[in-house]
């Protein structure tokens, strides 16, 4: 579904403080996978899931998104940023942010609007449409923006950082809301996490990238019982084993 | 997961509010009338308050000074119009396109610090001494109050907000009209209500200067010229063009707290 080759970019190339933020990394994500990259802060990991989104042109290497090589943002896409507060827009309602890039689609207005009521009730978020972003908690504006992402029906979702503003127990609901609404929507994620826990608990798949200059330190593959259980999946013995040996990962090449 | 209520601000009452405005002019005027009755300022340069208000009150029921105030407030609101749609755009263009801006900063440093005032006898002489000479210089004054605004504006545009847009497939045309022009839309709308009072200030002051034609200004030059000098005539034209400002100031205010909630939200302003 997603293929990387040999990708690499570099940041201010040519001059002396060049920084090498992905040097020849591989990876390839099949159909219907949710796939979570983790590594040391710093690793690169953002810079990754913009080249994958097509929101910089990476120095070298290929994507392949569906076998299409990425040159732009591709239209079978969504992204779901760290920053609610600010990827959402505020001076829209709740319905017209999720309606938005719906636009894009061949659908009239009261399509897209209720495709956007679909999404936000699929979020737990269904009477909210008419309220504004600020008038909502951070844990809601976040699924207003995995709305926003499951509206537009991507092929491809990718989460950087989804969870990293918000407390630990919107944090939990978070998490669970991700594995359920991928059962309902067919598609394949890939979530950036610096948090090895969570990487292990939400993904079928963990990646490890190495800090700077980014590759793949380690591909792991997450056979924990479904559905997975906030309390019985994190005492599970498999979820303690995996949660060491990526934090080994993380941890061993993140020393200087 | 709880719904975070904003609390309020606590503001002092519509009520509160309009009773202390409401002070403050009545102890201006009651000064002016004082000075006036006790002879500290010759009645013939300042009449006593309650006779300016009355004369101005007169003034309103005059079909003539009513076409003068119906002229002026034509120039006015074609001017601030059409700056305002020759702005916005100048400045959606300057402020993203950075070539344009570094290409073209030269002239517009040197041409925003001319007072338009200057400009009359020369635009004057080109385009003559009616509506068309009032219009075009409130155009270029109340130009810059929203130019740099609009430009002000887009700087503080969120680039994550941009990239939200653009990495739903949106091109550049359409991050700008749909994330660029709203996120600025406060900024712009304080431009144009800054941009209301200069172009009040020139279509007046024009119109005193061109001393011909119809408009409050022309109505305040000819009071001004009369032998002897019609100084409550003045005043009231002063009064109207003054009470003027002060009202579409306000709904301008008004309008922006309604529209821009979650703007001031954003800055911290519980309002």
């Amino acid at each position: 579904m997603l293929e990387i080759d040999n990708l690499s970019h570099v940041y201010g190339g040519g001059s002396p403080n060049a920084h090498h933020a992905i040097e020849g990394l591989n990876l390839s994500v099949a159909e219907g996978e949710l796939l979570c990259i983790v590594g040391p802060s710093g690793a690169g990991k953002s810079t990754l899931l913009r080249s994958i989104a097509g929101l910089i042109s990476p120095t070298g290497g290929q994507i392949r998104i569906e076998g299409n090589v990425v040159r732009q943002t591709p239209d079978n896409l969504a992204v779901v940023f760290q920053d609610y507060s600010r990827s959402l827009f505020p001076w829209m309602s709740v319905v017209d942010n999720v309606a938005l890039p719906l636009r894009r689609k061949n659908m009239d207005k009261r399509q897209r609007r209720e495709a956007a009521h679909e999404a936000l009730e699929s979020v737990g978020l269904a009477g909210a449409e008419r309220k504004y972003p600020f008038q909502l908690s951070g844990g809601m504006q976040q699924r207003v923006a995995i709305a926003r992402a499951l509206a537009y029906r991507p092929a491809l979702m990718l989460m950087d950082e989804p969870f990293g503003s918000v407390d630990a127990q919107t944090r939990e609901d978070l998490e669970d809301l991700v594995l359920k609404v991928r059962g309902h929507h067919k598609m394949t994620i890939v979530l950036i996490t610096h948090d090895i826990d969570e990487s292990v608990y939400v993904g079928d798949r963990v990646v490890v990238l190495s800090k700077a200059p980014a590759h793949v330190v380690g591909d792991l593959k997450v056979e924990l019982p479904t559905p997975r259980d906030q309390i019985s999946t994190r005492e599970h013995p498999d979820f303690v084993h995996l949660r060491a040996e990526v934090g080994r990962l993380v941890r061993g090449h993140a020393a200087v | 997961m709880s719904t975070q209520t904003l609390t309020a601000r606590v503001r002092p009452a519509a009520a509160t509010r309009w009773s202390r405005r409401a002070a403050g002019v009545l102890v201006f005027a009651a000064l002016i009338e004082l000075a006036a009755r006790t002879g500290l300022v010759d009645r013939k340069f300042l009449p006593p308050a309650t006779e300016i208000v009355g004369r101005a009150v007169t003034l309103a029921f005059d079909p003539v000074f009513g076409g003068h105030a119906l002229t002026s407030l034509l120039a006015w609101a074609i001017g601030l119009g059409l700056a305002t749609l020759i702005a916005v755009p100048l400045g959606l263009l300057l402020g993203s396109v950075p070539i344009v801006d570094a290409a073209t900063r030269s002239v517009v440093e040197f041409l925003r610090p001319i007072p338009s005032v200057a400009l009359i006898p020369l635009v004057a002489l080109v385009i003559g001494t009616g509506l068309q000479l009032r219009v075009t210089l409130v155009v270029y004054a109340s130009l810059w109050p929203i130019l740099y605004n609009t430009m002000y504006g887009l700087r503080g545009v969120d680039p994550l907000a941009k990239e939200s847009l653009r990495s739903y497939g949106f091109g550049a045309a359409a991050v700008l009209l749909r994330v660029s022009l709203p996120s600025s839309a406060p900024f712009i709308t304080t431009g144009v209500r800054l941009a209301a009072g200069v172009a009040l200030i020139l279509t007046v002051s024009t119109e005193i200067v061109a001393g011909r034609g119809e408009g409050i200004g022309v109505f305040i030059f000819f009071a001004g010229i009369a032998v002897p000098a019609r100084m409550i005539d003045i005043l009231a034209g002063v009064f109207w063009v003054g009470l003027f400002g002060v009202l579409v100031n306000a709904l301008l205010v008004a309008a922006e707290r309604r529209a821009f909630r979650w703007h001031h939200v954003r800055l911290g302003e519980h309002s």
